[in-house]
């Protein structure tokens, strides 16, 4: 059982890299659901599940299981910049669609 | 030849669990996300960044300066719904914090008018301020916005004797938000010459105020989230429904056509002629509200099904006034992105050690 508290830094126990628990602090289902979503997509995972200990706390215990020896801050590196790369998408395609709606808007009103 | 309603196609059953949630008469079925790799055999799901560009879309549907509609099609539920958190939760406004009262002599107690006064919307874009370091009382100028609220109300001495209208007979018994004058502190004068600071909404009643009560308070806004107050939530509300699917299984004429058209919102099903009989037809299934009022009658419920698109979600943004709606769905996905980066330099600092 490994624990990585994002405060006090990795307390490893040495035996198995690839089954973490990972406390995320100042975190709830916002970051915990669509960050479990983008590591499950992943192939070397073969579970990865997020709870809130308990609601008065804002922390959730984020655990990845991967197969096959990756460690697993691997999946969940990969699973963040991913998140990072979707929420870049959606903002350029978001804005674009504004852009354009607005012009549309415009033309109709000559 | 089979004319009247169209029948779709029978999706095959995979397809309908991977992307349809189906609503039925007692339980709704399919309803989370199983497209995770490994899950459906035949099928690649890990993920893929330019498969996920290639499906996805928004459409603005309707946008106006407080409220925005728009169809976001091609992502799963969990980042939609951490949108919607984050624009209800997360995104910063300013609101009052502080409220000094020098003088309250009206009939509200100070706590309640304190209340009041928090939940008014504010007008100064969260930007161009920043938050107020923990344990400092006083607030700097760029922290803090200083509002001030002095009004004291007396008798109308040109009223008619006799009249009973408060309105004649008393000057300023109504205290309403328009009241409420900015105090700019340090070089926000210059900084914020042409931004009106001040309440969105001006039409906001207050208290109100007898002759000889007079209000003379001082109020302090600060930055923050509506996770910790919902007085700083940028948004009267921000919400997100799934698209709705109505598919005819079977030709429905005549006078159940019409029990048909009833049976769901109004511009949904219309009743077309068809060489002398009323056939029913789908026509707009994204108008219906999902009441399933349809699988109430016995002789109807066989002949629909109702489904939802799990991926397609019609988003509605309405804004406080403070920011635009497209403004705050774009900080609000920028917030998504500061909470991964922070992450991973966290990541890379305890791989350091």
């Amino acid at each position: 059982m490994v624990f990585i508290d994002s405060r006090k830094g990795v307390q490893a126990d040495g035996t198995d890299e690839g089954c973490v628990t990972f406390v995320l602090h100042e975190e709830d289902h916002t970051l915990g659901n669509s960050l479990r979503y983008m590591v499950m997509k992943s192939l070397d995972v073969d579970f990865c599940g997020y709870s809130i200990t308990h609601p008065s706390e804002s922390k959730i215990n984020f655990r990845i299981q991967t197969r096959g020896g990756v460690p697993a801050v691997e999946p969940l590196r990969r699973g963040l910049n991913e998140l990072s790369d979707v929420c870049q998408h959606v903002l350029n395609t978001f804005q674009r669609s504004v852009s354009e709606f607005r012009s549309q808007q415009e033309d109709v009103m000559d | 030849m089979k004319t009247g309603a169209k029948m779709a196609a029978t999706m095959s059953n995979v397809d309908e669990i991977r992307n349809r949630v189906i609503l039925g008469e007692f339980d709704i079925k399919n309803v989370h996300t199983t497209d995770y790799p490994g899950n459906y055999p035949g099928y690649d799901d890990t993920w893929n960044l330019q498969k996920f560009q290639k499906n996805f879309r928004i459409d603005v549907v309707q946008m106006d300066e407080t409220s925005l509609e728009f169809d976001m099609v091609g992502i799963d539920a969990a980042l939609a719904n951490a949108f919607r958190r984050i624009l209800l939760a997360e995104v910063p406004t300013m609101a009052v914090e502080k409220v000094l009262i020098y003088n309250n002599t009206s009939i509200i107690q100070d706590e309640i008018l304190a209340h009041r006064l928090g939940l008014i919307p504010i007008k100064a874009d969260p930007r161009l301020f920043e938050y107020r370091s923990a344990g400092d009382e006083e607030g700097t100028e760029i922290d803090t916005i200083q509002l001030q609220l002095k009004i004291k109300c007396t008798r109308n001495p040109r009223a008619t004797k006799d009249s009973a209208d408060p309105r004649e007979l008393y000057l300023n018994h109504m205290v309403y938000s328009k009241d409420m004058k900015w105090a700019p502190i340090g070089n926000q004068a210059d900084v914020f010459a042409d931004a009106n600071i001040g309440p969105v909404h001006g039409d906001i009643l207050l208290a109100q105020l007898r002759p000889g009560q007079e209000l003379d308070i001082v109020m302090h806004c600060v930055k923050g989230i509506g996770q910790d107050h919902a007085k700083f939530s940028p948004v009267a509300t921000a919400s997100y429904r799934l698209l709705p699917e109505i598919t005819l299984m079977e030709t429905v004429e005549g006078e159940k056509a019409e029990r048909l058209k009833r049976c769901f919102s109004p511009g949904v099903i219309e009743v077309e002629n068809h060489g002398g009989k009323v056939v029913a037809k789908v026509v707009n299934s994204r108008l219906d509200t999902c009441s399933r009022e349809v699988l109430r009658h016995d002789d109807l419920k066989n002949a629909v099904k109702l489904a939802r698109v799990r991926d397609h979600f019609i988003f509605s943004v309405e804004s406080t006034g403070i920011l635009a709606p497209d403004v705050l769905v774009t900080e609000a996905i920028k917030v998504l992105m500061t909470k991964c980066q922070r992450f991973l330099c966290e990541l890379d600092s305890t791989e350091m050690e």
